[in-house]
């Protein structure tokens, strides 16, 4: 398997990487190199989901291997979108939409893993800062709605985003072996939107977040599934006539089938 | 067996959205209605986005109407003259139904009309042909009443519309005005509930116009055929909901099924088959009125900006 091998070969990269330290860079910070089993995920036929495995060392600049204990946190973040969110309220009996809101940033995909429970790593503050958590993304609120209403319909937003698997916290979602190497699995279900994920690692250590690295994910539709979606865009008319003359191929043929038996 | 929709953006159980179509494609050969009303709630509890789920479903009502078409014009079950000014006035309809569903979309009541909707007016047809049903199978009973029935041709209004044209395969002298407005509002229905609208037209047919009963069906599937065309059209280009996929696995089963449903039509009795459609749209209208009084699962929906 590809991220086998490569994480046989990491010990030889990250002595050449510690050999070559960055002048610019703090004495005691250490040196994150994160890594991504895929850098493009395709969804086509018969996706179902797919499984990212998120990767990588932590070294102290100066020696093979971190001396401190460190603690590491993976930010999984899809493409952000502007949403309107709508809160169902019982009026006259029925269950109609009332009230909404509207965010101006609320990404596709969100999912934290972390190798301890946030809490026991970082406080609130810091957490708010890195976005740590599903309750600190930041979705910037638009409108002049009060805070207390915006923070309901945020939270609204997120349970409902966490049900469908699409807003997700792991803690121990990631595991550190012999204080260097760490590894994150995140999975990512049927329904992402494609676009560009970013994978942010960060290596906290005593409530301070002591180095960060950023990896890119591209989600695309690719195969058959991606030239429909590309149809239904840009060559709607055809597309159109397309799922017309399926309709009827499909019901004539079978017509035809029938009369002669 | 996993398969992915590319515009409902999920994966799902090809094996039942085939199931699905076939049951859908059944109903619509037993009874000349498009299957529609049932597709478009059970594809929305199965998770597909509803406006996916809507305008696929119209994709798919095609392909079942143009097996019963083609089954039911063996038999000379189809007026083409009515099916014509029905279907005129169906386009009319599928248009301001889709001015009707952009307004409600952003008004953010489109979902909750829909429901409203459903329980209006398969409550109400449902219950109607219920009772008719049941008076037809229980002629000792209510005798009396039930060869009144049969005396009226058509409503008293249709009659006082001007312009008369014959309709032969109908046995109809009325004014064209009559089909025409019917085959609007049903365009209309078509537009917002994803439903072909067989489930209202088939009984506006026999008791509003009056039509003889044998070319009931297939005139109905006639229409719903070429409306269902117009809205998968106005999707495609508007809401771009359509998705081929989908599309493909409810056809595949709904035009076997309209088949098999063509041919059990034709050899059970008809005052059975009106009961079990009344049943049928009676239940999912109690479903309906269910899901709007109880606490639906989730309070907040997201749309896109």
């Amino acid at each position: 398997m590809k991220g086998a091998a490569w994480l046989a070969a990491l010990p030889v990269a990250v002595a050449a990487l510690a050999l070559v330290p960055s002048p610019a860079r703090a004495q005691n910070e250490p040196l994150l190199v994160p890594a991504v089993s895929q850098s493009r995920i395709e969804v086509r036929q018969g996706f179902t989901g797919a499984r990212l495995l998120l990767y990588g060392a932590v070294m102290d600049p100066g020696g093979a291997r971190a001396t401190g204990n460190y603690d590491i946190v993976v930010v999984l973040k899809g493409p952000t979108e502007a949403v309107r969110i709508r809160e169902k309220e019982r009026i006259a009996g029925i269950w109609a939409n009332a009230g909404s809101s509207d965010f101006r940033s609320a990404p596709a995909f969100f999912a934290v893993a972390s190798s301890r429970p946030i809490r026991q790593i970082v406080d609130e503050r810091t957490a708010a800062i890195y976005e740590l958590g599903t309750d600190f993304i930041q979705l910037s609120p638009s409108g002049a709605i009060d805070p207390a209403e915006q923070a309901r319909y945020a939270q609204g937003l997120v349970e409902l985003r966490k049900r469908q698997g699409l807003y997700q916290e792991n803690p121990g979602g990631v595991t550190i072996a012999e204080n260097v190497l760490y590894q994150a699995r995140i999975d990512l279900p049927s329904n992402v939107t494609t676009g560009r994920y970013t994978a942010e690692t960060f290596a906290v250590s005593r409530g301070r977040v002591l180095a960060s690295a950023t990896a890119r994910i591209e989600v695309v539709k690719a195969g058959l599934e991606g030239q429909v979606v590309t149809a239904s865009q840009r060559w709607s008319f055809f597309y159109g006539l397309g799922a017309i003359a399926l309709s009827l191929g499909m019901g004539w043929l079978a017509g035809r089938l029938f009369a002669r038996g | 067996m996993d398969v992915y929709l590319p515009i409902a953006n999920l994966s799902v159980n090809g094996l039942y959205i085939v199931l699905l179509g076939g049951l859908t494609g059944i109903l619509s050969g037993l009874f000349g209605v498009g299957g529609g009303f049932l597709t478009t709630p059970l594809l929305i509890f199965y998770g597909i986005p509803p406006t996916v789920a809507a305008a696929s479903a119209a994709t798919q009502v095609t392909g079942a109407s143009v097996s019963g078409v083609l089954a039911h014009s063996r038999r000379k079950g189809v007026d083409y003259r009515m099916g014509a000014v029905l279907v005129a006035g169906g386009m009319i309809g599928a248009l301001i139904g889709a001015g009707l569903f952009s307004l409600l979309q952003s008004l953010g009541q489109i979902d909750v009309v829909i429901s409203i909707l459903y329980v209006v007016l398969l409550g109400s047809i449902g219950s109607l042909m219920m009772r008719e049903a049941v008076n037809a199978l229980r002629p000792g009973l209510l005798g009396k009443r039930g060869a009144q029935v049969k005396k009226r041709r058509h409503h008293p209004l249709v009659a006082s519309l001007p312009y008369r044209w014959r309709f032969y395969a109908s046995g109809l002298y009325i004014s064209p005005l009559a089909p025409m407005i019917l085959g609007m509002l049903v365009g209309i229905l078509t537009m917002l509930m994803g439903v072909g609208g067989g489930f209202l037209l088939v009984p506006a047919m026999l008791y509003i116009l009056g039509m003889s009963g044998n070319v009931v069906v297939g005139t109905s599937l006639f229409q719903i055929l070429f409306v269902t065309m117009v809205t998968t059209m106005t999707h495609a280009l508007t809401t771009k909901a359509v998705d081929l996929v989908l599309a493909a696995l409810l056809l595949l089963g709904s035009v076997l099924g309209a088949q098999f449903g063509t041919q059990i039509a034709l050899k059970a009795r008809p005052e059975y088959l009106r009961l079990a459609l009344a049943t049928l749209v009676l239940l999912i209208a109690l479903r309906m009125l269910y899901g709007l009084g109880v606490q639906p699962d989730e309070i907040y929906t997201v749309v896109p900006l």
